[in-house]
Order: structure tokens, then sequence, then C-alpha cells
């Protein structure tokens, strides 16, 4: 699924990667666990978490994740979308819980990894 | 390439906000390298891991890489408290992180198991009291 399906869906914010509305995401994953999220094997992972600091963006990078969304309302600091631009991802932000955000991705056809 | 390549990076214990710099650096220059993205994802989050555990558990510490055509090494070297039984430390889900490392999406004991499933060699040595080397290695071919 794109970036910009992605948005209508979950009537995100797109917080930066506006040039990357095109970019296709595979699967998607939920966790506030960073550690979880850097066993991942998968190439272009949707990243759903509702932890929101340096180390969501970190743990992006090292993943090769390039597609996050903040759910239930917390947001990207300057510091983080300053990161998260150095590494050319997409950062959204929506207002949903992060059971919601993965309900209405998933009823929307987005696969899991597991 | 030029035939070996050392780096070294300082890392302060508790410095959440800087944690995975290091990590971060050593992945631009495995780019720069052109090493397989396989094998660069192996490699930094292994050492983020291992980054991390320095910030969290540690005072402060140094990562020395050391690149050549063969193999990717690193050295996390820390002043700390040490590991009193480094196999228990190993246990999947074993973990003494305190809240606030939880709070930034760590302390669930799956760093050390991640970090050697990761790689081809991981050594770890240490003394209570002073600190903790871990020792990773990553063979390029
Ligand atoms: N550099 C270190 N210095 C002291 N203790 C460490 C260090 N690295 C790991 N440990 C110990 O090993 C445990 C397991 O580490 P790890 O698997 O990375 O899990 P976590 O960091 O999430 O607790 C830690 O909780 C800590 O007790
Ligand atoms: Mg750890």
């Amino acid at each position: 699924m794109k970036v910009k399906e992605i948005v209508k869906v979950l009537d995100a914010k797109l917080v930066c990667g506006q040039d990357q509305v095109d970019y296709s995401i595979e699967v998607a994953f939920a966790s506030d666990l960073m550690s979880d999220v850097l066993t991942l094997k998968n190439d272009h992972v949707l990243l759903i978490t509702g932890l929101a600091n340096m180390q969501t963006i970190r743990t992006a990078e090292m993943s090769d994740i390039r597609c996050i969304i903040f759910a239930r309302n917390k947001k990207a600091t300057a510091e983080m979308i300053e990161l998260a631009l150095e590494n050319e991802m997409v950062v959204l932000e929506c207002r949903y819980s992060v059971f919601k955000t993965c309900g209405l991705l998933f009823g929307a056809g987005v696969k899991p990894i597991f | 390439m030029a035939e070996r390549m050392q780096f070294e990076y300082n890392v302060d214990g508790g410095n959440f906000t800087r944690a995975g710099y290091a990590s971060s650096e050593i992945k631009k220059i495995l780019k720069k390298l052109n090493v397989d993205l396989a094998v660069i994802k192996r490699t930094v989050v292994a050492s983020y891991e291992g980054e991390v555990n320095i910030v969290a558990h540690a005072y402060s510490g140094t990562i020395y890489v050391d690149i050549d055509t063969e193999r990717i090494r690193i050295r996390l070297q820390d002043e700390g408290p040490g590991i009193p039984d480094i196999d228990k430390a190993m246990e999947e889900g074993f973990s003494t992180a305190s809240s606030q490392v939880r709070e930034m999406g760590f302390g669930a004991g799956m760093g050390l198991p991640n970090m050697k499933k990761n790689t081809d060699r991981m050594e770890i040595t240490s003394e209570v009291g002073k600190g903790t080397t871990v020792e990773i290695e990553i063979v390029l071919k």
C-alpha cells in the first residue's frame, strides 16, 4: 500500500516525507518495544507505534524502515523529524489508537509480518 | 577500499537522546563501502543494541570499529557495573533495565540474544565493578 493511501485510510497527518507519497509498504508491524522491531527481517515494513522518541527513529534507521505511524496523537519532535528527514523517512501522525490504526489498515488489505 | 579502516566513538551512559549516533555513523561508512545491505542491517542492529546497552547499563564507553576486506569487527567497551552472570544475561527475557530504559522501548532482555543472532561471532568479557566488553564480528565473504 502506498503512503498516500495510508494517509487517506487513517486520516493521518504527513509530518515529513511529502515527496515520498508513492512509496509502497509491503507489510506492517505494531510495537512499542524497539528490541522487537530490531528482530524483523522484512523489507518495506510500516511501523505502527505509540512510542514517540528519538529511539523510535534510530530503530527505524537501523532496521531500514522508511515509514512510521505514530498513533494516538503522539507527536514527532523537531529533533525526531530532522533525523527522519536525514534518513529519507516518511513520518505520519494519526489520532486513532494503535488498535484502531491496525484494524483500519488490516481492513484495507495491509499484510502482517507474522 | 583501503585494506583496513578503524574508527572509534564515545558513548555516554544515560544519554538516550544520543544513543544510536555511533551505530548511525557505522551505517554511513558501510554504505559508502558498498557493503551488502543485508550485511549492513545485521551489523548495525547488533551495534545499536550494544550501544543502547552502554547507555542503559554503563557509565561511559567506547565503540571501536575495525573493517577490512574480510570482516567487520566491533568492540563495545564500557566502564560500568559489569555483568555478574554472563550466561544469565544472554538468556532471552533476562533484564535488569530501569523503568526509564523501558520507556525508551528497550529493557525486554532481547538485546544480547539479538546481537548474537545477527553476528558470526560474539564474545563478552566482564568484570563486576569495572565494566564490560562485547566483541562482535561479521564476516564479509
Ligand atoms: N554493557 C553492560 N553493562 C552491564 N550490564 C549489561 C550490559 N549489557 C547488558 N547487561 C546486562 O544484561 C542484561 C540483558 O541485556 P539485553 O539482552 O541487552 O537486555 P536489556 O538491555 O533489554 O535488559 C541487562 O538487563 C543487564 O543486566
Ligand atoms: Mg539491551
